[in-house]
């Protein structure tokens, strides 16, 4: 059990343990209070921007490797010299330490002061088919930092799998980390030669994709029931918080949702449109069976609450909980105007009405109804309509910035180095003063000096992308969401999920054959890759399994309709994320304003 | 006789002596893999068999590491072995002193590892270079910071950013990293001398610094056009706490959304908007470029110019830092600079700068158009009283 190797890691004796916050999460499915408490652990504290007053003589530290936490801790060690105390400290890493933490520490003056030691954890199983690396800060710092730190980690992880479940005899990829990280895990299996060789290999296929060959699916609202639920409670590590208004009582509620919650597992990918008849009709089923026992014996009355009762109002529980969720969701999109919302949503995925969409956005912006739902509607009409009209760009931005205030103006400089919302053409218009004062168009022989920014940042080919590949459905009459004919389904038919329809094309020709003008239109013409090695080790139940990587994020929607395409092709997939993520996650993290 | 020799002690006796031997040095040995890295490539993964015949042969070898082994009888057999006691390895230090040898694949190898690598060895420049590049090369950030925190240190920044201009990866990663151990004034430095004004501008998001960049933001918005009405709507709604943010907007930041109204409906009247756009250069380059952001006095005096705005009148210069937390109050004191009196007297009545109507009509001797305007004031107002107080008076000698 992983977090058995944490627990090992601590001081002996007892601590107070610092967590930092991001790992909070994760730590609590791993080993609960209680576990720690066990250990030896006498309080948790926050890794926060306020020193916490500990009086323990040992202090652990969990945390990520990031330089502030460096200053946390060195501030918290320093002042116990000044004071004239010492005590134990631990900094345990997690998953590893980087040497710019040391170098701080060196620098601060503790390195001495303080034992290190590094988790390496980095696998959260979430369910029977999803792995999460619980890395979110992946997104900002590569996609908008270009900051490599974490392609280790990702290598590791793969390196990993591959000890448990034997090497994956075909991989696909796309992405320039995607490409980086499999040619680091390839140096890593290099190094470490013999141990995955001569293994039968388990998992048939990988593929590996960045989160901005599609931001569009990312940016999208979801309406598949499990997407559903995190746009609108947020799942962390796998389980939800339910308020009140849900639980029914003045409590609230942490509920594990996954593969065991059997009234959860049957509505995950549900469309919303079915998740509320579906659990009327099981609160109607469950009602009969409760019923049943009106026409009992005593003997069957006995068997009946020692076998069925215990499983029955279990399920009641679930379901109540689950119906309460659906109530909730619809009160709060109903007042959030839902309907108008995806109907602007649709328009821009397929490119008619724009201009309408545009004063929508508009409106959306000037009633203040949330600077992050509106910095998303805005990235969605970017990256479909390849860039924002400097017109409109100027315009929107002005309003935003009226409406919700002036200090989302650095977010509005990191969405454009992130490429989710730009201008079209050569940008702004250029005056003698800014050509004298900014030298970013430069006449210099190009490659010399390559703009290093905004070469992060690509143009959208949306709609060329979506013409090759029919991401927008021929619909003759309505579209059936019952009985979903294709993966459009988890987008109410409007929309494939880019991403899912490129899985499954290459899937099916084993190749990237034939998306080539594909892959152009994604500038990912250096990033695409095979890599296939000799199969005849593999069964053919271990071509049936495809482990996909998400860099950078995925979000329910592209798992639920994955799984639906495994259903229908008789494959099976598994889902390593760097996080879960949705487009409200995605928005705040290129925001420079903190909630 | 063979029998003889079994049974016999002077038989047994060095085997036994080997054995508590090999013992001895089995759980030494073992104790001291702590002190050498886990993974060191000198260090073999050796079997049990492996370990005995390794220890036996540092006895008779006396070699100093634990080394290739050779099979137990040819150990045996070497007759010019001489009995040193075997160095079983040196605590951690030891094995580090002797990374001379390694190249820089090698020791890019031992940093994606984790491993405390000494790269003072890398003088030249050349090295260093190389050394940076098989770093990118491993795709792995931490080993590129790694890199860049030796190069940081022992390179001037000035070959430093030079090598660094023309290697994406490395120079991206820097960035990161300097902004995250908070080295504001080598950040600066840097996008100084690669002329990244936009990056100057953005660089941190405090309070303080979010000044300048607005007016970069708001020098970009003056070739929009400008919808004054969300800005009038905005006045109107004073009580909402959002708003009010943009009410408390810094004094320079308001005068500019003034200015650009004003640049983009009377472009004809508006006999300068090369002048302003002179204005905004010297604004622009002289904050932007320097590094003391914070010299908010040299900021100011900019605003005070003789040039500004036609203005020839000369003021105490207003600060920044006093800012006044109603809108109209802070246009009402730049509308008053103005010299262009139809300009005045069309921002003093886009923004409802009473003040300055009442007393511009009355400079201008003007009762029509005061009365005009006292039809549009509040009843009861103070504005009212004022524009009554100034139309009963009988000492001026209005024209019309």
């Amino acid at each position: 059990r992983p977090g058995f190797t944490m627990l090992a890691r601590l001081l002996p004796g007892k601590k107070d343990l610092f967590i930092e916050a991001d790992l909070m999460s994760p730590l609590d499915r791993i080993a609960s209070v209680s576990i720690l408490k066990q250990h030896e652990v006498d309080k948790l504290y926050k890794v926060e921007n306020k020193p916490a007053l500990s009086s323990n003589e040992q202090l652990c530290f969990l945390v990520r490797p990031r330089i502030k936490n460096m200053r946390y801790i060195a501030s918290l060690v320093n002042a116990d010299k000044v004071a004239g105390r010492t005590r134990k400290y631990k900094v345990i890493f997690s998953p590893q330490k980087f040497y710019a933490c040391e170098m701080v520490l060196e620098e601060e003056g503790i390195y001495g002061d303080v034992s290190c030691d590094e988790w390496a954890f980095s696998l959260l199983p979430l369910d029977v088919d999803l792995l999460s690396m619980e890395l979110p800060e992946f997104f900002r710092d590569y996609f908008l930092e270009g900051d490599q730190r974490w392609i280790n980690t990702v290598a590791q992880a793969l390196h990993l799998l591959s000890a448990l479940y034997g090497p994956f005899p075909n991989c696909y990829g796309i992405g320039r980390c995607a490409k980086m990280a499999y040619e680091l895990w390839r140096k890593l299996e290099e190094e470490e030669d013999g141990e995955t060789k001569g293994r039968r290999p388990e998992i048939g296929h990988i593929f590996l994709l960045d989160r901005d060959v599609d931001f569009v699916t990312a940016l999208c609202s979801q309406v598949v029931y499990e997407g559903l639920v995190d746009d609108t409670f947020r799942i962390k590590c796998g389980s939800v918080d339910f308020g009140p208004e849900v639980t029914s009582s003045d409590k609230s509620l942490k509920v594990l949702l996954n593969a065991e919650d059997k009234v959860f597992h049957e509505i995950r990918n549900e469309h919303f449109s079915n998740v509320f008849g579906f659990l009327s009709q099981k609160a109607r089923n469950l009602q009969a069976q409760y019923d049943r026992r009106r026409g009992m014996d005593i003997k069957q009355m006995k068997n009946f609450v020692s076998q069925e009762l215990k499983g029955l109002k279990q399920e009641h529980r679930l379901l109540s909980l689950h119906i309460g969720a659906c109530e909730s969701i619809m009160k709060k999109k109903t007042k959030q105007d839902f309907q108008e919302l995806i109907k602007t949503e649709h328009a821009l995925l397929e490119g008619f009405n724009i201009r309408e969409s545009t004063s929508y956005i508009e409106e959306h912006i000037d009633r203040q109804v949330s600077p992050i739902e509106s910095l998303r509607l805005m990235c969605l009409l970017s990256i479909t309509e390849n860039g924002l009209i400097p017109k409109d760009y100027r315009s929107l931005k002005t309003q935003y910035l009226q409406s919700y205030g002036p200090e989302h103006m650095l977010t509005f400089s990191n969405l454009r180095r992130a490429g989710l919302l730009t201008e079209q053409g050569p940008g702004d218009t250029l005056t003698a003063v800014e050509s004298k004062v900014s030298k970013l168009v430069t006449d210099k022989a190009a490659g010399k000096i390559t703009d290093a920014f905004s070469s992060l940042a690509k143009r959208s080919n949306f709609r060329a992308i979506s013409k090759k590949l029919n991401l927008i459905p021929r619909v003759d009459g309505e579209y059936d969401l019952k009985v979903p004919r294709d993966m459009a389904y988890v987008f109410s038919g409007a929309y494939v999920p880019l991403s899912c329809r490129i899985i499954e094309q290459v899937l099916e020709r084993r190749s990237w054959q034939g998306l080539d003008e594909v892959v152009r239109l994604l500038n990912c013409g250096d990033f695409a890759f095979t890599d296939m090695t000799k199969e005849d080790k593999a069964s053919s139940e271990s071509l049936r399994l495809i482990l996909v990587v998400f860099l950078g994020g995925c979000t329910f929607s592209e798992i639920s309709a994955l799984r639906f395409l495994g259903r229908e092709k008789g494959y099976r997939f598994i889902f390593l994320t760097t996080a879960v993520t949705n487009s409200a996650r995605l928005m705040e993290a290129m925001s420079e304003v903190k909630a | 006789y063979n029998y003889y020799i079994f049974v016999h002690e002077e038989f047994w006796f060095p085997i036994l002596f080997c054995l508590f031997l090999f013992l001895y040095f089995f759980f030494v040995v073992n104790s001291l893999r702590d002190f050498v890295d886990d993974d060191d490539d000198d260090l073999e993964r050796v079997t049990w068999t492996g370990e005995l015949v390794g220890i036996i042969s540092c006895f008779f070898r006396g070699r100093t590491r634990l080394g290739s082994f050779q099979s137990l009888s040819d150990t045996l057999s070497d007759t010019s072995a001489k009995s040193y006691a075997p160095e079983l390895g040196r605590p951690k230090g030891g094995y580090r002193d002797y990374s001379n040898d390694w190249s820089p694949s090698d020791t890019v190898q031992r940093l994606r590892k984790g491993k405390v690598c000494s790269l003072e060895r890398f003088c030249s420049l050349q090295d260093k270079l190389q050394l940076l590049e098989k770093a990118v090369s491993m795709q792995d950030g931490n080993v590129i910071t790694a890199v860049l925190i030796f190069l940081k240190r022992t390179l001037s920044k000035e070959i430093l950013f030079r090598e660094l201009e023309v290697r994406q990866i490395a120079l991206r990663q820097l960035v990161h990293f300097l902004k995250e151990i908070g080295d504001q004034k080598l950040l600066l430095d840097l996008f100084r001398f690669l002329d990244r004004t936009e990056e100057l501008a953005t660089l941190t998001n405090e309070k303080n610094f979010l000044r300048p960049v607005l007016i970069l933001h708001t020098y970009r918005t003056i070739t929009c056009s400008w919808d004054v009405r969300s800005l009038l709507r905005l006045r109107s709604s004073e009580s909402t706490p959002r708003k009010a943010s943009i009410l408390n907007m810094p004094l320079v930041t308001t005068l500019f959304y003034s200015c650009s109204y004003h640049y983009m409906e009377a472009e004809g009247t508006f006999s300068s908007p090369v002048n302003l756009k002179k204005t905004f250069k010297y604004v622009l380059t002289a904050p932007a470029a320097r590094a003391e952001l914070r010299a908010w006095n040299d900021v100011d005096a900019l605003f005070t110019t003789k040039n500004w705005l036609g203005c020839t009148k000369k003021r105490a210069p207003i600060g920044f830092h006093r800012v006044n937390n109603a809108l109209v109050q802070i246009l009402q004191e730049y509308v008053k600079l103005v010299e262009d009196v139809d300009t005045k007297l069309n921002l003093a009545t886009k923004f409802k700068c009473h003040d300055v109507i009442i007393d511009t009509c009355r400079d201008l001797k003007d009762r029509q158009q005061l009365l005009a305007y006292w039809s549009k004031v509040d009843k009861g107002s103070a504005e009212e009283e004022k524009i009554d107080a100034l139309l009963s008076s009988s000492q001026i000698r209005w024209k019309n």
